[in-house]
């Protein structure tokens, strides 16, 4: 295994391809979350695992189960059932382990089964044609790298509050402008080789 | 064609079998109190209680304790319900249903525009901030509907004429219209207040008049003619209806709904409202001639000469009930004599 090449992925997916700043996937929560600093690390967390274990599973059932019996086509149908369950399984246990950060994430959580970032991520990995090891990486590294654009938004967010924003663009509005700049910025990696 | 169903059949089932273990595993217990009250509040998830809907606030009275007599669409009913699982006491049985009411009756064709727009403006909001809209009365209703949009029992319409129109049966005392008028027109009432101003115009009399033909121009002839006198701690006399800035306003803690105000009100701000109306009667076997009646009576209608039987002029009477509370002898009885539509 080729840990130079494992470097790349992980460097690759949280800077260079940033789900949300350079793909623009999973851009719902993105906004819904990142109200809180607190908040928003709780929903990477939740993320992070889905996202982890979904590339995991997803990646065997495309293997073992839609390759071999030349079901490719099914594809997208298996993977949002697979991400469902997962996302089910963080549901309950985030309610049992954590009731604040299960209040706090609201509506949030169920929706991460819909989340573009975590099918996004099973299907690049398929596509990519990545082994094992290098798609639970990659799952990983992609969802750190959302929890990473979600913790900075929540940052700049709660300084937000205190700042004096003209009427018209206060609460979402400047939200957005704000992610823009970040994405902008986030633009300084593209083009990087590894 | 049956691998794709094995294979996708085969995965649900395998997920299925996970998620009903982990449920086993992580299973939460739900204070079994916050499904009851929610089963009896309304479901109109209205946020007049001030939490995010009927659940949250289900889950505030029971888990935290909070006030169970914050749901204003479910009124008496419901505080009874929730004091029955809660324990504690119930509504005050004699508690009257607030509405809410538009004080503007400045319509089309009361008023005029004093300006159109180009373009074409949505709500009443916008509008205000144009110079305070287009209607020729600053502090009139603008008919844009903000309130019929939050109204979540369907309660509000606006008219043919162009003014925001409650109906108060339908009216769930939620205050969000109240709170959404960028013109503060609506104001929460008791249902059983029926003499109201409809008006809100502050500005000066002659001002008010030239921008409605129903303004309350301030002249005071209601003030004047209200037969309400209450003396307050400064030994002040008080009456059920006051000015202040240009306006009346009618305590309706004081008023007695006799409509004095409205018949004597020369602009016709002052809107009665009153169903039955009643006259005052004498039972002639029990009058013992006082005069108490007589001089209570606001509109003079009382006749008789001392320890005579007294007579009510039937034609004067207001039906205003100031004498049936003032006779000690129970000697005077108020007859509903008309039903109005």
């Amino acid at each position: 295994m080729d840990l130079g090449n494992l470097f790349g992925i992980i460097f690759g997916s949280i800077f260079i391809n940033n789900f949300v700043f350079a793909k623009f996937l999973g851009i719902c929560p993105f906004m819904g979350v990142s109200k809180k600093v607190e908040s928003s690390i709780g929903m990477g967390m939740a993320v992070t695992f889905v996202m982890t274990l979904a590339s995991a599973v997803t990646w065997v059932v495309q293997n073992y189960l839609l390759v071999p019996f030349e079901l490719e086509y099914l594809q997208t149908i298996a993977f949002i059932l697979i991400i469902a369950s997962l996302v089910q399984f963080v549901e309950m246990a985030v309610q049992k382990t954590s009731p604040n950060l299960y209040k706090a994430l609201g509506v949030f959580l169920p929706l991460i089964t819909t989340n573009c970032a975590v099918l996004g991520v099973a299907i690049l990995n398929i596509q990519e044609k990545y082994n094992f090891i290098e798609t639970v990486v990659n799952g990983m590294a992609a969802a750190i790298g959302f929890t990473m654009a979600l913790i900075l938004l929540a940052g700049i967010r709660e300084r937000l509050e205190y700042a004096d924003v003209p009427r018209p663009f206060q609460g979402v509005a400047i939200a957005f402008v704000t992610a823009g700049l970040l994405a902008m910025a986030f633009m300084g990696f593209s083009g990087m080789k590894i | 064609m049956i691998y794709a169903i094995l294979v996708l059949g085969g995965i649900g089932l395998i997920m299925g079998l996970f998620l009903a273990f982990a449920s086993k595993k992580f299973e939460v217990e739900i204070d079994p109190n916050v499904e009851k009250i929610m089963d009896i509040l309304p479901g109109a998830n209205c946020g007049a209680c001030g939490y995010p809907g009927c659940g949250g606030y289900a889950e505030a009275v029971a888990l935290e304790g909070a006030n169970p007599t914050l749901c204003a669409p479910g009124g008496s009913q419901v505080v009874n319900d929730i004091a029955a699982i809660m324990g504690g006491d119930g509504a005050d049985p004699d508690a009257v249903k607030q509405v809410a009411r538009v004080k503007c009756q400045g319509d089309n064709s009361k008023t005029t525009k004093i300006y159109d727009f180009d373009t074409e403006i949505k709500t009443c909001a916008t509008a205000t901030l144009y110079f305070g809209g287009d209607k020729s009365c600053w502090h009139g209703c603008l008919g844009y509907g903000d309130c019929v949009k939050v109204c979540p029992a369907d309660a509000i319409e606006i008219n043919a004429r162009g003014i925001a129109v409650i109906n108060e049966e339908k009216c769930i005392s939620c205050t969000k219209c109240v709170k959404e008028c960028p013109k503060n027109i609506i104001e929460m009432m008791p249902e059983d207040q029926k003499v109201t101003v409809l008006c809100n115009s502050k500005d000066k009399g002659a001002q008010a008049r030239k921008s409605c033909t129903v303004a309350c121009i301030a002249c005071g002839m209601c003030v004047k003619v209200c037969p309400v006198e209450v003396k307050d701690a400064d030994g002040n006399i008080k009456k059920a209806i006051s000015i202040t800035n240009n306006l009346a306003k009618i305590d309706t803690d004081l008023c007695i709904n006799c409509g004095l105000c409205s018949m004597k009100c020369p602009t016709n701000a002052i809107v009665n409202e009153i169903k039955e109306v009643k006259k005052a009667e004498i039972i002639e076997e029990k009058c013992i001639g006082c005069t108490a009646c007589a001089r209570v009576c606001p509109v003079d209608c009382i006749e008789g000469a001392v320890k005579e039987k007294h007579k009510v002029d039937q034609e004067k009477c207001i039906g205003c009930g100031l004498c049936y509370e003032k006779c000690k002898f129970d000697a005077i009885k108020m007859n509903v004599t008309e039903i109005r539509k």
